[in-house]
C-alpha cells in the first residue's frame, strides 16, 4: 500500500474526514515469563516500552494486546490495570503483543488543526503574495501532499515517497468530495463526512492511483 | 433534450408549490433566493473541481468566468456581459433564452414573482464561497414582457474574515 492516509480539513482547520489505508505496522507478539525483561511505563493513557529491546520489540512500542485480547489504553480487556497485571508473577507466562501505537482520533484532530496553522504560517512566510501554501512535506518514510481549494478546504494525502501522481489524485479527491459529499443534501457543509459513497469512491480512487503511480523497487 | 425537460418541469413544480405554501410573491422570491444560495455554496466546489479556473483577480475576470464557463457548464447557455458601471463594480448578464422558463407564462396574480430568482441565490452563494459578497437581481424578465432577461450583478465587498491561508 503506497498511499498511507487521506485527511480532509475544513475551512476552520477542523478534520472532517480521515482514512488510513496501510497494512498494520510491524507488530511483535511474544510469550514472557516473570520477571519481564522490558521496562514498561505509563504515558498518555498507554503502556509503552521505556527500555529494553528484543525480537522486534522497540523502545516506544505500546502494549497492544495481552494473551490475544486487545488492551484498552492502560487497562486490559477485562478492566484491570496493565502495569499491575504484569507486575504480578501469578499471571505469567503471558503473551504480549507490542507495536507502534496508532494515533487516536483525538490526536488526529489535533494534528490536523496544527497542520492548518502551519499551513497558514507557511503562506505568511512567503516572500510573495498569493502563495499556494504548503504543497508538500517530505520525510524519509513518507511524503505529505496538500491541496487547498479556492474555498479554503484542504485535501491532504500521505504517501510513499516514490509514489507519483498524487497531484492528480488530490484533484480527483476534490471531485469526489464535490460529488458524494456536497451533492448529498443530507450532508452539512464543514461537518464530518459520513457518506458511504464518498468512502467507497475514495478507496477506489486510491487503488487506481496506486496502480498508476510509479513504485520503487521491491514494492 | 430529455433531462432538460425534466429539469424545467421540476423547477416549475418547485415554484408553484412555494406559491401555494407562502401565498405571497415576496416570500416566494425570498425562499427561491435562499434555496439558490444553498445550491450555490455547494455548486462552487463542483465548478472549481471540474473547470480548473484559478482565482479571479478582478470583477471583470469574474464576469467572464461566470458567463462563459459557469453558465455554459450548468445551463448550456452563454449570456453576454454588458452595461459595465464606470467603477467596474456592476455589470449585466443578458440571457437571450432562459432554460428555466421554456414553457412558462406568468399569470396576472403573480406579477411580482421573480420566477428564476433561484439563479440569483446561486450566484450569491457561489461567489460568497470565494470571498466575494455580491448582489444579483433580475432587472428585465422575458416573463414580464421584456425582450431579454437581464441579471444585474453588483460587487459589494471582498469578504475578509476566514480567508484561506495565502489569500491575504
Amino acid at each position: 500500500m503506497a498511499i498511507f492516509s487521506v485527511y480532509v480539513v475544513n475551512k476552520a482547520g477542523g478534520l472532517i474526514y480521515q482514512l488510513d489505508s496501510y497494512a498494520p505496522r510491524a507488530e511483535a507478539e511474544k510469550t514472557f515469563s516473570y520477571p519481564l525483561d522490558l521496562l514498561l511505563k505509563l504515558h498518555d493513557e498507554r503502556v509503552l516500552v521505556a527500555f529494553g529491546q528484543r525480537d522486534g520489540i522497540r523502545v516506544g512500542h505500546a502494549v497492544l494486546a495481552i494473551n490475544g485480547m486487545d488492551v484498552n489504553g492502560k487497562y486490559t480487556a477485562d478492566g484491570k490495570e496493565v502495569l499491575e497485571y504484569l507486575g504480578n508473577p501469578a499471571n505469567y507466562p503471558v503473551s504480549i503483543r507490542f507495536g507502534r501505537p496508532r494515533l487516536t482520533s483525538n490526536e488526529k484532530l489535533m494534528l490536523a488543526s496544527m497542520f492548518h496553522s502551519l499551513f497558514a504560517i507557511g503562506s505568511q512566510l512567503s516572500p510573495e503574495q498569493g502563495s499556494s501554501g504548503i504543497e508538500m512535506l517530505e520525510t524519509d518514510t513518507f511524503k505529505l501532499h496538500c491541496y487547498q481549494t479556492l474555498t479554503g478546504i484542504k485535501f491532504v494525502v500521505l504517501a510513499d515517497p516514490r509514489q507519483a501522481g498524487i497531484d492528480s489524485l488530490l484533484r480527483k479527491i476534490y471531485e469526489i468530495y464535490s460529488d458524494f459529499a456536497l451533492k448529498n443534501p443530507f450532508y452539512s457543509l464543514e461537518m464530518p463526512i459520513r457518506c458511504e459513497l464518498f468512502d467507497q469512491n475514495l478507496k477506489l480512487a486510491l487503488e487506481v492511483a496506486e496502480k498508476a503511480g510509479t513504485f520503487g523497487p521491491g514494492s | 433534450m430529455g433531462s432538460q425537460w425534466l429539469f424545467t418541469l421540476t423547477y416549475g413544480a418547485l415554484v408553484t408549490q412555494l406559491c401555494k405554501d407562502y401565498e405571497n410573491d415576496e416570500d416566494v422570491n425570498k425562499q427561491l433566493d435562499k434555496m439558490g444560495y444553498n445550491i450555490g455554496v455547494r455548486l462552487i466546489e463542483d465548478f472549481l473541481a471540474r473547470s480548473n479556473v484559478g482565482r479571479c483577480h478582478d470583477f471583470r475576470e469574474t464576469a467572464d468566468v461566470i458567463a462563459k464557463v459557469a453558465f455554459k457548464m450548468y445551463l448550456g447557455i452563454t449570456p453576454s456581459i454588458t452595461n459595465w458601471s464606470p467603477a467596474g463594480d456592476e455589470f449585466s448578464l443578458i440571457l437571450e433564452n432562459n432554460p428555466l422558463v421554456d414553457f412558462v407564462e406568468l399569470p396576472d396574480n403573480h406579477s411580482s414573482l421573480i420566477y428564476s430568482n433561484l439563479l440569483c441565490g446561486v450566484l450569491r452563494g457561489a461567489l460568497e464561497m470565494v470571498q466575494m459578497a455580491v448582489e444579483a437581481k433580475f432587472v428585465q424578465d422575458t416573463l414580464k414582457g421584456d425582450g431579454v432577461t437581464e441579471i444585474r450583478m453588483r460587487f459589494i465587498r471582498r469578504i475578509e474574515d476566514n480567508l484561506p491561508a495565502g489569500e491575504e
